[in-house]
C-alpha cells in the first residue's frame, strides 16, 4: 500500500481514459432528469481514482455511463459528452464496439456480488464465458486459466470451487469470484462500484488487500466508487468528490483529506467519527438538511442551502463553475476554503481575469 | 445498581428438516452471555454479520424468547413473565431498528403509528391532549409537527429514522436497544441522527444498548463495548482508548482491519484469513481459533471463558495473561 508514485507532479503521462463534459439524462414519466451534469476527469495508467459522494450524487451513473450499461433507449448523453478510451469515444460507440471493450478492456465489479452473478450457472462456467468471448484459448487452456484466476484471488481449493454455484460461497468469496471474472482478460481499467460496502470489515480488508496486490501485478487503473472515506484514504491516489450530479472538487488524496477546499468536502470529512480521537462532548459536526432532489435543483450553488459559509446572493442565484482554487486544483465554489485563517476566500475576485466564461 | 442484568443468556434457533419436519439441528445464535448495563450507560455491541448481536438485543427485551438464561430489569427477573406481567416492561424497554422503512407500517400515518403505542400503554393521563403530545414528540426528534399526517414513504431515510426514534420514545421508555440505527444512512445524515440520539439520551436520561458493525461509530457513541464473535462475547472494554486496551486477538484484528481516515498513514490493514465458522456446528474450542495467529492446540479443543485478566478487563482467550 505504498504506491503513491504519481501523486504531486502531473507528469505528461497520456491518460487512459479521458472523460469530458459528460452529462447523462434519463427519460422518465415526469420528463427528462439530468443525473450527472458536465463531469470531466482523467484516469492515468495504474492510477486509482476514488469517486466519492452520498447516495444520489451521480457516482454510479458516472461509472455506468463509462461502461454504457444504462438502457440506451432511456438515456440521453450531452451533445459534447466524450468518454475517450484510446481513440474511441465510448459515448458514441456502437453496441458491437462496446461488447469488445466491456469485460476485455474495461471491467466492472458491483456492490452486491450475489445479484451480479448468475445463480443458475457454476462459477467456473461464468469465468469461462468471459474468456470464451474475448480470447482464442481452447477449452483446456481456458479451464487452466479459470483455476489460475481463482487461485490468484486466493480462493482455496479452486479445482473444487469451479463446480460450485454462487449460493454455496460466502459474501467475501463471491466478491473474489467477481474480481476474478473482471480481471480474467487483464483489463486496462477496473471499475469497482462500492465493492466492499456489503461486506464485513475483516472481509473488506481482505478484498482491499487483494485489489491493491492485483493492481500492482497487472498495473490496472481503478475507478473506485464509494461513500466510505476510510476506504478512499487507504487505496486511492486521486479523489473526485460529487454532489447532486456535479463534480465539486478533485485532487490528490492527500490534498482532499488535509486541505479540502469545498465546504461540502470539509464538512463531510468532519462528520465521520474518527478512530482514536473521541470527542469530549460526544457530538459530531453535522451538515444540516439533505441533498436537494434532482428535480428541484436550486438556481445557484447546489450545496448553498446546507453551507455554513453561504452569505451572499451570488451563492443563491449563480451556480459556481469548477475552476482552480487556492492550490490550482478544481473546486466548484465562489469561495474556497483552505486559507491559513480558515476563512473562506473569495475565489472569483482573485481569479476574475483568468476565468472568462 | 445496574439497570439491566443479563445472566447466561442463550438463544438457539431450531432447524427443521426431513420428511417428518423434525428438529435436526440448531443455529447457536447467542451462547451463554452475561453482562450488566448501569443506569444512564451506553453499552455498545460490535461484531460482524451473523455474530448474534441483533439476536442478543431482541432476546434481551423478549422480542425473542431466550432458550436459557435470565434477564433482570432493576433486579426484577423478566424472563418467564407472562404476557400481561410483561406489559409494563415492554413499555420501559424499546427498540430502534436499522431499516426504519421496513419497521414502520406503510399504511399508517406517522400520527397513527405513534397513537397506537401511546394508547396501548396508556401513556397519557385523562386531561392530556394526544395531539399536543405527538407535536412535542415530533419537535423533539427534529421533525415538523405537520409531518405527522404524512406516510412513511414521504420521508427521506434520515427522517424515517427520526420517526423510528419517535416511535420508540413515545411510550417514555428508560432503556433503548438501538440495532444498527445509522448503518443505512449516508455519512452526513448519520452524524445528524447520532447527535439527535445523544441529545435525547442526555435530556431524557436514557440507558442504551447500541448495536453496530461499525467500530468507529461505537467508539464515538458508547461508554463500553462488548465484542461478539459467533454468539459469544470475546471481550468487554471501555471505549476511551481501544487501541491501547484491546487484548483479544479478534478485537485487535477488527481494529486493524478498519481503514484509517488518513492517506498519509497507509499501514497495511490487518488481513484475517478465512471466514467465520458456521453457527450451526460451532467448533468445540475457541470459535476464533481457525483465524487466530496465537492459536495453540488447547484453543482448538477447549473454549476459553470470559474472565478477568491481569489488566482487570474481561477477555475470553487462553493466550491473554
Amino acid at each position: 500500500m505504498s504506491d503513491t508514485t504519481h501523486s504531486d507532479n502531473q507528469a505528461p503521462i497520456e491518460p487512459l481514459l479521458k472523460v469530458r463534459h459528460l452529462s447523462t439524462r434519463f427519460k422518465t414519466d415526469r420528463g427528462v432528469l439530468t443525473a450527472i451534469d458536465d463531469v470531466s476527469f482523467d484516469l492515468a495508467p495504474g492510477e486509482t481514482l476514488g469517486i466519492v459522494g452520498e447516495s444520489g450524487c451521480g457516482k454510479t451513473v458516472t461509472s455506468k455511463s463509462v461502461m454504457r450499461l444504462l438502457p440506451d433507449h432511456l438515456t440521453i448523453y450531452g451533445d459534447d459528452s466524450e468518454i475517450m478510451y484510446k481513440d474511441l469515444n465510448l459515448v458514441r460507440a456502437s453496441a458491437g464496439e462496446m461488447r469488445k471493450i466491456r469485460g476485455d478492456k474495461i471491467a466492472m465489479i458491483f456492490q452486491e456480488p450475489m445479484t451480479a452473478l448468475n445463480p443458475v450457472f457454476t462459477i467456473g462456467w461464468q469465468l469461462d464465458e468471459t474468456l470464451k468471448y474475448h480470447t482464442d484459448l481452447n477449452k483446456r487452456q481456458r479451464r487452466e486459466r479459470v483455476i489460475e484466476m481463482l487461485r490468484l484471488v486466493e480462493i482455496p481449493n479452486p479445482e473444487q470451487r469451479v463446480k460450485e454455484y454462487p449460493h454455496q460461497l460466502s459474501g467475501g468469496m463471491r466478491q473474489r469470484v467477481m474480481i476474478a471474472i473482471a480481471l480474467s482478460c487483464e483489463p486496462d481499467i477496473l471499475i469497482a462500484d462500492e465493492p466492499t460496502t456489503a461486506l464485513d470489515v475483516t472481509i473488506q480488508a481482505q478484498i482491499l488487500d487483494l485489489m491493491n496486490g492485483l493492481k500492482r501485478k497487472f498495473n490496472t487503473s481503478i475507478m473506485l466508487i464509494t461513500h466510505d472515506l476510510g476506504v478512499v484514504a487507504t487505496v486511492c491516489d486521486r479523489v473526485m468528490v460529487m454532489y447532486a450530479g456535479r463534480v465539486i472538487e478533485s485532487g490528490s488524496v492527500g490534498e482532499i483529506f488535509h486541505n479540502p477546499q469545498h465546504p461540502y468536502t470539509k464538512a463531510l470529512l468532519e462528520s465521520i467519527p474518527k478512530h482514536g480521537r473521541k470527542r469530549a462532548d460526544g457530538r459530531l459536526p453535522t451538515i444540516p438538511g439533505i441533498v436537494p432532489s434532482l428535480w428541484e435543483l436550486p438556481e445557484g450553488c447546489r450545496f448553498e442551502a446546507r453551507c455554513k459559509y453561504s452569505d451572499s446572493d451570488r451563492c443563491i442565484h449563480q451556480e459556481p463553475e469548477l475552476r482552480p482554487g487556492l492550490s490550482d486544483r478544481p473546486v466548484r465554489c465562489h469561495y474556497a476554503l483552505g486559507s491559513p485563517d480558515e476563512r473562506p476566500v473569495n475565489l472569483t475576485a482573485s481569479a476574475a481575469e483568468g476565468a472568462a466564461g | 445498581m445496574s439497570l439491566i442484568e443479563v445472566r447466561n443468556l442463550t438463544k438457539r434457533f431450531p432447524i427443521r428438516g426431513g420428511v417428518l419436519n423434525r428438529v435436526i439441528n440448531h443455529v447457536h445464535a447467542v451462547s451463554d452471555i452475561s453482562f450488566e448495563i448501569a443506569s444512564g450507560e451506553t453499552l455498545g455491541v460490535v461484531g460482524e454479520s451473523g455474530c448474534g448481536k441483533s439476536t442478543l438485543g431482541k432476546t434481551m427485551i423478549r422480542l425473542l424468547e431466550p432458550t436459557a438464561g435470565l434477564v433482570a430489569y432493576e433486579g426484577e427477573q423478566i424472563t418467564g413473565l407472562n404476557h400481561s406481567e410483561m406489559m409494563p416492561y415492554r413499555r420501559k424497554m424499546q427498540i430502534i431498528f436499522q431499516d426504519p422503512y421496513s419497521s414502520l407500517n406503510p399504511r399508517l400515518t406517522v400520527s397513527a403509528t405513534l397513537k397506537e403505542a401511546i394508547k396501548l400503554h396508556r401513556v397519557l393521563g385523562d386531561g392530556d391532549s394526544m395531539d399536543d403530545y405527538i407535536d412535542t414528540l415530533m419537535r423533539q426528534v427534529g421533525l415538523r409537527p405537520d409531518d405527522k399526517r404524512k406516510f412513511p414513504h414521504e420521508f427521506s431515510g434520515g427522517q424515517r429514522q427520526r420517526i423510528g426514534i419517535a416511535r420508540a420514545l413515545c411510550v417514555r421508555p428508560t432503556f433503548i436497544v438501538a440495532d444498527e440505527p445509522v448503518s443505512a444512512l449516508d455519512v452526513s445524515i448519520q452524524a445528524q441522527v447520532l447527535n439527535l440520539m445523544k441529545d435525547l439520551k442526555d435530556e431524557l436520561g436514557l440507558t442504551m444498548m447500541f448495536i453496530s458493525h461499525d467500530l468507529k461509530v461505537v467508539e464515538h457513541f458508547c461508554d463500553r463495548v462488548l465484542v461478539m464473535y459467533l454468539g459469544h462475547v470475546v471481550e468487554e472494554l471501555p471505549t476511551d482508548n481501544l487501541d491501547r486496551d484491546a487484548e483479544h486477538p479478534y478485537t485487535k484484528a477488527l481494529l486493524g482491519a478498519n481503514p484509517i481516515d488518513d492517506p498519509d498513514d497507509r499501514r497495511p490493514l490487518t488481513v484475517l484469513q478465512g471466514d467465520v465458522p458456521s453457527p450451526i456446528n460451532p467448533p468445540a474450542g475457541c470459535a476464533f481459533a481457525g483465524r487466530c495467529e496465537l492459536a495453540t492446540d488447547r484453543c482448538k479443543v477447549e473454549r476459553p471463558v470470559l474472565e478477568r485478566k491481569e489488566s482487570g478487563r474481561m477477555v475470553a482467550c487462553h493466550e491473554v495473561a
